[in-house]
């Protein structure tokens, strides 16, 4: 950062920026960033960054490591966590600095609501992947999107059409609004499908995976990270979900992590932005809390779903 | 205000003569203080109901969806191509949960009063009393993780089907309301004048036919109070619930399949949506369903109570 700044608010001056308190409301943050003036050389002020749970940890983490250095000790980051609907919502209204989404600003805000993500700038600072996985005694280890597609639909109910044991299947799915779901509809099955009698619906990931672990026929889908010997990870037409399958564009099951923010972001906000993307937290942190790297990915995708070489 | 009644007395008789004697300023500092927080209280509900009733009346005025389809409407498809707000299916869960973990409360909660007033009072009053009543201060997500630890897995061994559904969630919230249904049953078995009772012995009942024709329909009303007030406490109670019962939004064709509620739905999807949106603006009509489900509840209670003191 060679474009150093001040911030001349009194509100958010030294004595108000130790840890989480008012200095990091969301009001006085636009005010704070608003009031630059290159007198000093310290960036100081407060960020709010709210949304997404499955981003939430990464941020958090993040946030700690850049108010911990002494570059920036004069900002405060404060980190909240709501789904990715309450952060795009937040950072549109000019509540929150940064809205952190699992999805694209351009899927939530439809119809009437589609100018407000026009409005939105799009910071992507990670990929996480998903796999489909079952009940370790399915017998099962490789599914094609067309069988998967047949049993998120219900057309197939058993385990033994798909050359697995005879038991029959159990959907666990996460609601119709999560975005774990939109990215799998999209790149997995390539269709919406209906909540099924007798599926079951959970939203937190490790409530999912606990059940997909004890519940006989079920099949669900989980973040790479989640992934371990209780279950049974499929692969997808064949192809293993790894993450150097992802980042070359063999495996497409995978979504952007978005840190939206309302317009070009302050300074303040800008050099967060900028930390998140640097190197030394791309290839520790972001990689520790099992995200893949954006920078590692030799694919780019749009909001349409076309792919890119990059 | 905190003055003894001695020194508010030797007060008055030193400054009576005074046109503003001490007493009469306090006396006014805590009228003044009581009326205060009567006003925020008041301000404090209608607001919320304002709120509420504001968001959850936007799919109707607005035309997308009718009242009478929201009640009785069997799909809830809010991310579909034609969303369709059905939530009768959640009423149905939400009747079924709490009626049923009532059911299992009451006899329960009951026979423990019945035991701490009638039989054991010493060691009601010592050790079962404030036994039961640790069970109200356990976080609802610990109940929520046992049952899907513990109530879960039992019922998916000894019951056909996924073990998850209506039966589990109203177990989870029977153990939920028995302290509510308990303390109140007690307190109204205490507070039963002595003389019916042993004016019942003396004519030669056993213990048996005292309580069976004396004690229990006198407080009769206080008891169906204590149920009504469970029954509103398991109504409202969402993170346990969602856990256990599955949160497909279909009315499941047994107790051991996924089912939904009112409040499970609420808390899957609420944080995913944005605000304004017509799936958040439809989850607030829900939330609408709920308060008024809660008023009736008091109302009830309040029936109740004019019939106790008659």
């Amino acid at each position: 950062m060679t474009f150093v700044l001040a911030l001349t608010l009194a509100a958010c001056g030294n004595k108000g920026n130790n840890g989480a308190n008012g200095a990091a409301s969301p009001s006085e943050s636009p005010s704070a960033s608003g009031s630059a003036s290159p007198s000093e050389e310290k960036l100081t002020g407060s960020i709010l960054a709210t949304g997404s749970t499955a981003l939430q940890p990464l941020v958090e983490q993040v946030a700690q490591k850049f108010m911990a250095d002494s570059k920036y000790s004069g900002i405060t980051v404060q980190v909240q966590g709501g789904g990715s609907g309450t952060g795009l919502t937040q950072v549109s209204e000019g509540q929150a600095d940064i809205g952190n989404s699992d999805i694209f600003a351009e899927e939530k805000f439809k119809d009437a609501d589609a100018p407000k993500a026009k409005e939105l700038v799009d910071h992507q600072v990670a990929v996480v992947a998903m796999a489909a996985v079952a009940h370790p005694k399915v017998g099962v280890d490789n599914l094609t999107k067309q069988q998967l597609v047949d049993i998120f639909t219900g057309k197939i109910t058993n385990w033994k059409d798909v050359g697995g044991a005879d038991q029959k299947i159990v959907i666990i799915n996460r609601p119709s609004s999560s975005g774990t779901r939109k990215t799998f509809e999209n790149y997995a099955l390539g269709t919406k499908t209906e909540d099924l009698p007798g599926s079951i619906q959970q939203d937190s990931s490790g409530t999912v995976k606990k059940l997909v672990a004890e519940t006989p026929g079920a099949i669900a889908y989980l973040a790479l990270s989640y992934l371990d010997d209780t279950v049974q990870v499929l692969k997808y037409d064949g192809v293993e979900p790894t993450v150097e399958n992802v980042t070359s564009g063999k495996y497409p099951v995978w979504a952007y992590e978005h840190m939206y923010t309302k317009g070009e972001p302050t300074p303040v906000v800008k050099a967060f932005l900028d930390y998140m993307m640097s190197e030394e937290i791309q290839n520790a942190d972001v990689k520790e809390l099992n995200f893949i790297p954006i920078t590692s990915m030799q694919i780019a995708r749009d909001a349409n779903g076309n792919v890119t070489q990059k | 205000m905190n003055l003894s009644y001695k020194e508010v007395k030797r007060d008055t008789a030193v400054q009576a003569s005074k046109p503003f004697p001490k007493h009469r300023i306090e006396e006014w500092r805590g009228k003044a203080y009581v009326y205060v927080c009567i006003l925020v209280l008041i301000v404090t509900i209608f607001s919320i109901v304002y709120f509420i009733a504001v968001r959850g009346l936007t799919p109707f005025v607005s035309g997308g969806v009718g009242v009478g389809e929201m009640l009785f409407g069997k799909v809830w498809d809010p991310d579909a191509e034609q969303p369709l707000y059905g939530a009768l299916p959640f009423l149905y869960g939400s009747f079924a949960t709490s009626l049923l973990a009532a059911a299992i409360a009451a006899p329960l909660g009951f026979c423990a009063a019945i035991f701490m007033t009638e039989m054991m009072p010493k060691l009601g009053r010592t050790v079962l009393q404030p036994a039961i009543e640790l069970l109200a201060g356990i976080p609802s997500v610990v109940y929520g993780f046992v049952g899907l630890s513990v109530i879960v897995p039992f019922l998916r061994h000894t019951f056909p089907g996924q073990g998850i559904g209506i039966m589990a969630g109203a177990i989870v919230l029977s153990i939920m309301i028995l302290p509510t249904v308990t303390t109140i049953a007690t307190d109204a078995l205490r507070s039963l004048p002595s003389g019916l009772k042993e004016g019942s012995y003396a004519l030669g009942a056993t213990r048996w036919q005292t309580i069976s024709r004396i004690i229990l329909p006198t407080t009769l009303p206080s008891l169906l109070t204590g149920i009504v007030l469970g029954i509103a406490r398991a109504f409202g109670e969402a993170l346990a619930v969602q856990m256990v019962i599955g949160n497909a939004p279909h009315i499941p064709d047994s107790l051991f399949e996924s089912a939904a509620t009112l409040t499970s739905i609420i808390t899957l999807s609420m944080g995913n949506t944005t605000l304004g949106s017509a799936h958040n603006n439809a989850l607030w009509s829900l939330a609408l369903i709920l308060l008024l489900m809660t008023f009736v509840f008091v109302f009830i209670v309040r029936l109740l109570e004019r019939r106790a003191k008659r």
